[in-house]
């Protein structure tokens, strides 16, 4: 339950910041969340991961598919040299969620150093 | 141990931070770029997108409504003139604002700024060309005309309204990819956009290889290979016209014989960045004794890059004042090509040499003061400061003389090999309202305030075309043409005698012009517009066949229609291919020929001479043409590395016509003495190599091996971004003037009924985001020679199904 409280409100806190911060903002969210709901590292690291993952990617599945895919082609031939728009998708969902994994991770690290 | 998990995870996060974060993969950051809430996912647009809405300006005077129709073409109706401009400022930058700061940039010599010291040489060529100078000196005349200041500032504002809205999730995508964002827009910029232009259409110049061609050849062989008036000219003035001069005619100086015609040195630098010498257009108009509605037809299709975003934007104007639909060019304010309730314009470039160098003679290395009228004189310092991406600003000493800017000295090109310094004289730099024309035109009435607008433009000249729904139909080639003696001007002169400048202007009355010809049409196609009886000495870069297609086919139409118009703009008729393919094969040795060649003879002498797709004979007859210019040519001319230009094509074909004796033809690098059927078997053997090779990869059809294909501006660069593989036939010298990167940049055709009856298409969309369904969904149509039937909106018809979105400015 704390799990999905914590992937969600990443997610959430996520968007929120990126309204107003740059890409990065990202990271604050994911690292802030695991202070005020405590897990586990390895599973800090994977709600990071995954809300991120599950962020990115839904959003631009959702931009493209209102673009007919137009411009994921393109922009996956630009920056992946492949006309592959699902892989250019899935990339982009991919380093949101390393990052956002590896905010979280360090989140929750940081309470239990602090807790201690 | 936590505080080294801690450690460990916190420089994780971080350096993947750092590392998306930076510009190592692309110019701008990959983290960024890909962020769906800011980066390029943004600019992947809806495809049921509302471009409608509600905004708010304090610089309006009053309200103003953007109809958009379903190709995108907004319809403005503002109440007052000046609103109307804001409102296109802002639909340009809205739609195209990356476009039309970059060009800008690059007319201003700022392109380092973007990409880098790569963009350096190009910088300091613009700069030093003289090309901000000159858009200063045309904004101060500008800025001095109440009316022509007026409507630049509410341009300017419009666009600036827009850029203020700019943000990191609208940013367009080119600003995105290269890591930069946009500045304010100035009336500057507009000055230098109209600058830029005037380049691409009257910064075309040979002075430098005419130079060292003259030194070679002597001055009779000379005017053989780059002769003034050609003998099948079909001209714009038809020949017989009776012409005056309202002014003597300027004799050369006592020394030109000596100090000019037969300089001894050669000269080593080259223009670099030519303009494309393929721009140009095609316009005619026909009087209603030619048409089937008994009123007259103007169609225009000018020549430029066809390149993504495309150069035009398609627009609707509508105040109390003025009612004109057409394309215009994001970057200045008014309608460019088009039409109002009255009459209709259309241009063709004139192609007049307006571009003249001067040898320089500084005192010393500081450059400033060269010998002129016997003595030393100052020059002015302009210090071009070019700022480059991160890097330290480049300083660039530039010496003005009395000529204009001394473009090449020992500073500039890097590869000096001599230290001979040359200043340039050139139209661009004189002061200029030229957007006051377009101003009164697109509120023109009637032939009388048509030829009181065209007569506040000075540069590039241009073929000004117009008809009227009273009936009349009219061209003038409009300009300041500089008043020349004799071949004065096509090679560099002397810049320390003052009789050398140019020695004042045509008369604006003496411009070549015809008004209601009994012949019922008047065409151009950047052909030499009058024959060689005009008084005037007129050196250009002209085109011939173009010319003489049209006026072919206008001289037998009878009833045209808009129909009939259409098929001629995309006619793929090549008259230069009737003239030179009869002198290939009755020239060519049967018996010398290989399997491959005999073949290649066999489709060219089956050929119709239509430069169609799916045609073999137009590839194998430009490979033919080309390859016997340079083995008629080469040996000729090109003896060392000295720039020089081979003779354009007609001249060699106008020369065979004449003489199957053309002493050129012979290869002065043999003892033997060639003939003509040597040299047209020889280059046909040359060139089949390469036409094996097409064949093997399937381009030896004319639509394969042209590949027509709409570039973005970014060129190789942004590949995904651009449009490949339209099958489009013609080429060069063909009316439909379709190359592979260049060619019809808008296609219009305007019957002057009540109500009008237009079309048009241009090869791309009105959108410059690559990211829009807007953004190249003209292409198609265009590639089919087909058109779209042009909506002059009408203020009761707001309710009218094609409006898609509708925005509303007030103040």
């Amino acid at each position: 339950m704390k799990f999905l409280a914590s992937t969600i409100s990443i997610a959430l806190l996520a968007f929120s910041l990126g309204l107003f911060l740059p890409w990065w903002s990202i990271a604050i969210s994911a690292f802030l969340v695991p202070i005020f709901i405590p897990i586990a590292p390895w599973k800090a690291f994977l709600s990071g991961f995954l809300a991120l993952f599950f962020f990115w990617g839904l959003m631009t599945y959702i931009i493209s598919f209102r673009n007919g895919f137009l411009f994921t082609h393109k922009i996956s031939l630009l920056i992946l040299k492949a006309d592959n728009p699902m892989l250019l998708i899935i990339l982009t969902a991919f380093l949101g969620a390393l990052v956002a994994g590896f905010a979280s991770l360090s989140g929750s690290l940081t309470k239990r150093v602090f807790k201690n | 141990m936590r505080m080294l998990f801690l450690t460990i995870s916190v420089a994780v996060t971080i350096a993947l931070i750092v590392i998306l974060d930076s510009k190592k993969v692309l110019p701008a950051p990959l983290g960024k770029l890909l962020s769906p809430q800011e980066g390029l996912w943004q600019n992947a647009e809806p495809n049921d997108i509302d471009f409608g809405g509600n905004l708010n300006f304090p610089e309006l005077k009053g309200k103003g409504d953007v109809y958009f129709d379903e190709r995108l073409v907004p319809h403005i109706f503002a109440k007052d003139d000046n609103d109307a401009y804001f409102i296109q400022g802002y639909l340009h930058a809205r739609f195209r604002l990356w476009q039309m700061e970059f060009q800008t940039y690059a007319a201003a010599g700022r392109v380092s700024e973007i990409v880098g010291e790569k963009g350096l040489n190009y910088d300091r060529t613009m700069r030093r060309m003289g090309m901000v100078y000159g858009g200063e000196r045309a904004l101060a005349m500008m800025e001095e005309d109440v009316t022509t200041k007026a409507s630049m500032d509410a341009y300017t504002a419009g666009v600036n309204a827009y850029i203020a809205t700019v943000n990191s999730s609208n940013l367009p995508v080119e600003y995105n990819l290269l890591g930069y964002t946009p500045e304010k827009w100035t009336n500057l910029k507009s000055a230098l956009f109209y600058k830029a232009m005037t380049n691409d259409l009257a910064g075309f110049d040979t002075d430098f290889e005419f130079t060292n061609a003259l030194r070679l050849l002597g001055e009779e062989k000379f005017k053989i290979l780059y002769p003034d008036v050609q003998d099948s000219l079909s001209p714009i003035i038809p020949k017989g016209t009776q012409f005056y001069a309202n002014t003597t005619i300027p004799v050369a100086p006592s020394n030109a014989d000596s100090v000019y015609f037969h300089r001894k040195d050669s000269i080593w630098y080259t223009q670099q960045f030519k303009p494309n010498p393929s721009n140009g257009s095609n316009n005619w108009a026909l009087s209603g004794s030619k048409t089937k509605s008994g009123k007259p037809i103007l169609c225009n299709d000018p020549h430029l890059s066809i390149t993504l975003p495309s150069i035009w934007y398609e627009m609707q104007i509508n105040t109390p004042n003025f009612n004109v639909y057409g394309v215009s060019f994001p970057g200045i304010l008014g309608v460019m090509i088009g039409f109002n309730d009255n009459i209709a314009f259309g241009f063709t470039n004139a192609g007049r040499d307006m571009k003249d160098y001067y040898e320089i003679t500084f005192r010393d290395k500081s450059r400033l003061s060269y010998w002129f009228n016997n003595q030393w004189k100052n020059s002015n310092i302009r210090i071009e400061h070019i700022a480059i991406k991160d890097q330290k600003e480049v300083l660039d000493t530039v010496a003005y003389s009395v000529f204009g800017p001394v473009m090449y000295d020992e500073s500039f090109p890097d590869k000096l090999k001599t230290k001979k310094a040359y200043a340039l004289r050139w139209i661009a730099h004189d002061p200029s309202n030229a957007l006051k024309m377009w101003y009164l035109l697109n509120r023109a009435k009637t032939y009388n305030d048509y030829l009181e607008a065209i007569k506040y433009f000075n540069a590039p000249a241009q073929n000004m075309l117009f008809a009227s729904k009273d009936g009349d139909i009219a061209l003038w080639q409009q300009g300041t043409f500089p008043l020349r003696w004799q071949d004065q001007g096509k090679f560099v002169m002397p810049g320390s005698d003052s009789s050398y400048m140019w020695q004042g202007f045509i008369p604006q009355q003496d411009n070549p012009h015809i008004i209601n010809p009994i012949q019922g049409y008047i065409s151009s196609a950047n052909q030499r517009p009058v024959d060689s009886t005009y008084p005037y000495f007129i050196p250009g870069r002209y085109d011939m066949y173009r010319g003489i297609s049209i006026n072919r086919r206008l001289s037998s139409i009878t009833a045209a229609t808009p129909d009939d118009m259409k098929k001629l703009q995309n006619d793929t008729y090549n008259v230069l291919a009737e003239t030179a393919v009869p002198i290939l094969l009755k020239n060519v040795n049967q018996l010398l020929l290989n399997a491959d060649e005999r073949k290649y003879v066999k489709i060219l002498s089956n050929w119709n001479f239509y430069s169609d797709i799916n045609e073999k004979g137009p590839t194998i007859f430009t490979h033919w043409l080309d390859s016997l210019r340079q083995y008629v040519f080469q040996d000729d001319l090109l003896k060392n590395d000295l720039p020089i230009s081979l003779p354009v094509r007609y001249t060699l074909v106008e020369n065979l016509l004449k003489d199957s004796a053309f002493s050129f033809i012979d290869n002065s690098n043999t003892t033997k003495v060639e003939t003509l059927s040597d040299a047209v078997t020889i280059s046909l053997k040359k060139c089949t190599k390469q036409l094996v090779q097409l064949e093997k990869e399937n381009k030896l059809t004319w639509g394969n091996y042209k590949n027509t294909t709409l570039y973005h501006l970014l060129r190789t660069a942004t590949m995904p971004f651009a449009k490949e593989h339209l099958p489009v036939g013609g080429g060069e010298n063909i009316i439909n003037a379709t190359t592979h990167d260049h060619g019809p940049s808008w296609k219009m055709i305007v019957q002057l009924t009540t109500p009008t009856e237009a079309y048009g298409v241009f090869p791309g969309g009105q959108s410059g985001n690559p990211g829009s369904k807007y953004y190249d969904n003209f292409a198609s149509t265009w590639a089919a020679g087909k058109y779209y039937k042009l909506w002059m909106m009408q203020s009761s018809e707001v309710k009218d199904k094609r409006i898609q979105s509708t925005l509303h400015f007030s103040k």
